[in-house]
């Protein structure tokens, strides 16, 4: 059962361990877990915005400057920022990784909520890949996404399966 | 009110070493204007998000002077920003928002809330300290050596002249360079 568990610390230790610097963050269900660790911390900078647009510029300019930003979103606020991913994610090849809320993800039934299902089939348009993050055992892809985004420099998905966890 | 190039002559005195972002309807302006051409981002793409753009790059190099010339039209597409400027207080970013009360860009029409939106105002009410506006170029000049050689997180307030573009996007001059590459140089320069 242990490696069901989806724990705020070991993401956040991958994090470090891969040199990530901020946190741009508008909270949502399924990242809901991670509040308390992260303003608890002090290692990754919290930016908080106000909507989910903001984020991957304010991520742009932090790479800008040197830094090394993800984002993290639920997939309705994916939506409202879809000029933010193509004007300064794709355009300008910004090598980010968001995670986004898989809100409405159920691995074995049916899926009702439009937000879950438009998801994946607005990520392949726009040829972001992406991976799953259940539990502690997938935490890994959390490097393997951040170091496809270095390598292809452009945007990449870690999707946050588990809501409340 | 004032004519815009003269207002950014105003501003160009004060730069210094500053990375400049110039969006939209101040892009054309401000490549007339700047002497330090290496440290300017002309950005067209993402409408509105300028100011974040800004944000992240003053928190990442505290050390710099970040100057974002927004519009009006601009600022309203993504108003929270204020909001998250003023949470996270960089003291070397400056917001100029270039009051013209109109989309300049797309043909000249009004922007909603004109002559009745007070964006100084909502700036002091999210939470900004310095804040300023003016209608007058003799009188922002007078008070610009206040306004720029000071630390703080800044909001600036200029009531411009509109200057109105109606042709094709394909050929007005000063089209924005390739991004990918663009943001790349910058990047190794700041």
């Amino acid at each position: 059962m242990a490696q069901e568990t989806l724990r705020p610390t070991t993401i956040l230790d991958e994090l470090k361990k891969n040199g990530v610097t901020h946190i741009v963050w508008l909270p949502d269900s399924e990242t809901n877990f991670m509040f308390q660790a992260m303003t608890s911390q002090r290692d990754i900078h919290l930016v908080s915005v106000c909507r989910e647009g903001e984020a991957l510029a304010i991520a742009a300019g932090l790479w800008m400057g040197g830094k090394t930003p993800v984002v993290m979103i639920q997939n309705t606020g994916l939506f409202e920022s879809g000029d933010s991913v193509r004007g300064l994610g794709l355009d300008v090849g910004l090598p980010v990784v968001m995670f986004i809320g898989y809100r409405g993800w159920t691995r074995h039934g049916v899926t009702p909520d439009s937000a879950a299902r438009f998801l994946e089939p607005i990520l392949h348009t726009w040829g972001i890949s992406y991976y799953l993050l259940e539990s502690d055992a997938d935490v890994p892809r959390i490097s393997e996404a951040l170091a496809e985004a270095g390598r292809a420099q452009k945007p990449v998905a870690v999707l946050v399966g588990k809501e409340y966890g | 009110m004032m004519k815009m190039r003269d207002a950014m002559r105003v501003v160009d005195q004060y730069r210094g070493g500053a990375f400049v972002i110039a969006a939209h309807a101040a892009r054309g302006g401000w490549a007339d204007v700047s002497h330090n051409k290496e440290l300017d981002l002309s950005m067209a793409g993402a409408m509105g998000k300028s100011s974040s753009l800004a944000l992240g790059v003053a928190l990442a190099k505290p050390g710099r002077k970040v100057i974002l010339f927004n519009g009006d039209g601009a600022l309203l597409m993504n108003l929270g920003t204020l909001v998250t400027e003023a949470q996270q207080a960089p003291p070397n970013l400056c917001h100029i928002v270039l009051e013209n009360g109109l989309y300049a860009t797309t043909g000249g029409q009004p922007i909603p809330g004109k002559d009745r939106v007070d964006f100084a105002g909502m700036a002091r009410s999210a939470g900004y300290r310095r804040v300023f506006r003016f209608d007058d170029l003799e009188e922002f000049a007078s008070k610009a050596s206040e306004i720029f050689t000071q630390p703080g997180l800044t909001f600036l307030c200029l009531r411009v002249e509109p200057e109105i573009e109606t042709r094709p996007i394909n050929q007005r001059p000063n089209r924005p360079k390739p991004p990918f590459q663009t943001y790349r140089a910058l990047k190794e320069r700041l």
